[in-house]
């Protein structure tokens, strides 16, 4: 058989490297170099976090290539990028450029109201947001290889994060309990594939690997995310928004790796200054989970 | 520690063999064998050196302990790594080029030979060993590249039989680590 390239398995297979990883948002090439020192699994190259883009406002989009580029020289660890939701042409940009992963993210603004990308057609593997297991299967059944919490992205409250992934695994557990016709009914109103859901009952578990994201900013988030049962974490305003990048960006891998070890978290987050700000969910303006669907 | 250890403790426990997870030096006391994962060699070797989990495995290196690394854990064993001084055991007498093949976009899917029979393997942004030294065998190529080898009681590949069916890979390494089988996994 001639070898094959951009299978279901390769692109499943490069998240599940990335498990018990932290993936961390960087804005230059010197942020990326930061993360490499300080243990990331991989870096999603950005023009502005979330915390920057909530703050600015006006319409988020696509990073600039040439900027997105300079990353993917200065390391040699996986580079991720973001595009719109639906917005299938930058996510043709992002595949000619070469990334290793695309984030089609409600980080940014999204280019299409109903659709999202149609990911089978690309040969580069996507990561997708969702806040429960029906939005995780729709965006698995259009070609997803990884899944994320939604959280509530740059406000560094893990509050949303821990309510999305609990909602997952009382969705995937609720399954267990469901005779055929329940499974085929809850296919039917979540719109997903039977087989699926079918999968997903006996396997008790996604099919793809299942990371936390949006609000986690300090050590002991990381753990907590762990703990809960997700596969590893995304930190995006929490390293590069609070006082000691290198020192909170070491002590959040420690504590991804050795979530269990509460001495060893405990230590790891000495000395690490002030974590950033955050903001108060219900005093937001836009919530940027209830994009997409 | 960090990668597809998950994958490697569902093939080992299907094999009937008890395994554990390797975090810290002292679950090393607890091993017969010692399995490497795939996953970012950068952040392995830096989480190894800074619990001291690489000196031990050192140690029981070099009283015999059987190591087998796949992808990352090869990258992790070699005793030089192209253009990049990031931490490892170097153990195993072979240089490594790193993401060599590529990005994701050239991770791929190949039948290799193994032992005389096809056995499907996968490549996720694998390196490729550049150099290998006398003492060290090759169990298997791809087109012209050393992908599975082997050096005393170290195996080597650069692929993942963890992410298929095909167990013959992990029951070699079983193979050696049989006189006492307990459990691995990191």
């Amino acid at each position: 058989m001639p070898d094959k390239k951009s299978t279901p398995r390769l692109k499943q297979g490069l998240a599940e490297m990335l498990k018990g990883g932290v993936i961390m948002d960087v804005v230059t090439a010197e942020q990326a170099r930061i993360a490499e020192k300080a243990g990331a699994v991989a870096v999603m190259a950005l023009e502005r976090v979330p915390s920057d883009i909530r703050k600015e406002g006006g319409v988020a989009r696509m990073s600039n290539p040439g900027l997105i580029s300079s990353i993917m020289k200065a390391v040699t660890i996986p580079v991720m990028a973001k595009c719109r939701i639906g917005h299938f042409a930058e996510a043709q940009v992002l595949e000619a450029i070469g990334v290793d992963y695309i984030d089609e993210s409600e980080v940014l603004t999204p280019a299409d109201d109903k659709f999202h990308i149609d990911k089978r057609n690309f040969k580069v593997p996507f990561v997708c947001g969702a806040t429960n297991l029906g939005e995780a299967l729709r965006r698995i059944s259009e070609g997803a290889s990884m899944i994320r919490t939604k959280g509530e992205a740059g406000t560094g409250n893990v509050v949303e994060a821990v309510k999305h992934m609990r909602r997952m695994m009382q969705d995937i557990a609720s399954l267990r309990k469901m005779d055929s016709k329940q499974l085929s009914f809850y296919a039917k109103q979540e719109r997903v594939p039977l087989e699926l859901v079918r999968k997903v009952a006996s396997m008790q578990k996604l099919p793809v690997v299942n990371f936390a994201a949006g609000g986690i900013a300090t050590p002991a988030d990381a753990s907590l995310m762990m703990q809960l049962g997700c596969d590893g974490i995304f930190v995006g305003s929490g390293i590069f928004k609070s006082s000691s990048p290198l020192k909170t960006a070491m002590a959040i891998v420690q504590a991804t790796t050795h979530y269990s070890d509460a001495k060893l978290i405990a230590k790891a987050s000495e000395g690490l200054g002030k974590a950033m700000k955050g903001l108060e969910i219900s005093k937001l303006e836009t919530r940027l989970q209830h994009r997409g669907w | 520690m960090q990668g597809d250890f998950r994958e490697h403790l569902i093939v080992l426990r299907k094999l009937g063999v008890s395994a554990i997870e390797v975090k810290s030096p002292e679950d090393m006391s607890k091993v017969d064998g010692l399995i490497i994962p795939g996953g970012e060699s950068t952040t392995i070797g830096k989480l190894m050196s800074r619990n001291g989990l690489d000196r031990e495995i050192k140690v029981k290196h070099s009283q015999g302990i059987p190591i087998y690394g796949t992808c990352a854990g090869v990258i992790l064993m070699a005793k030089e790594i192209e253009g990049s001084k990031q931490p490892r055991l170097a153990i195993a007498d072979i240089s490594v080029a790193r993401n060599a093949y590529g990005g994701q976009l050239d991770s791929f899917e190949a039948d290799i030979l193994f032992q005389k029979s096809k056995l499907h393997s996968v490549f996720i942004r694998a390196p490729i060993i550049s150099r290998t030294s006398k003492g060290v065998e090759v169990l298997a190529y791809h087109k012209k590249n050393p992908v599975l080898l082997r050096q005393g009681n170290l195996l080597m590949s650069t692929f993942h039989p963890e992410l298929t069916q095909d167990a013959r890979i992990h029951k070699y390494f079983l193979g050696m680590c049989s006189k006492r089988m307990k459990g691995k996994i990191h």
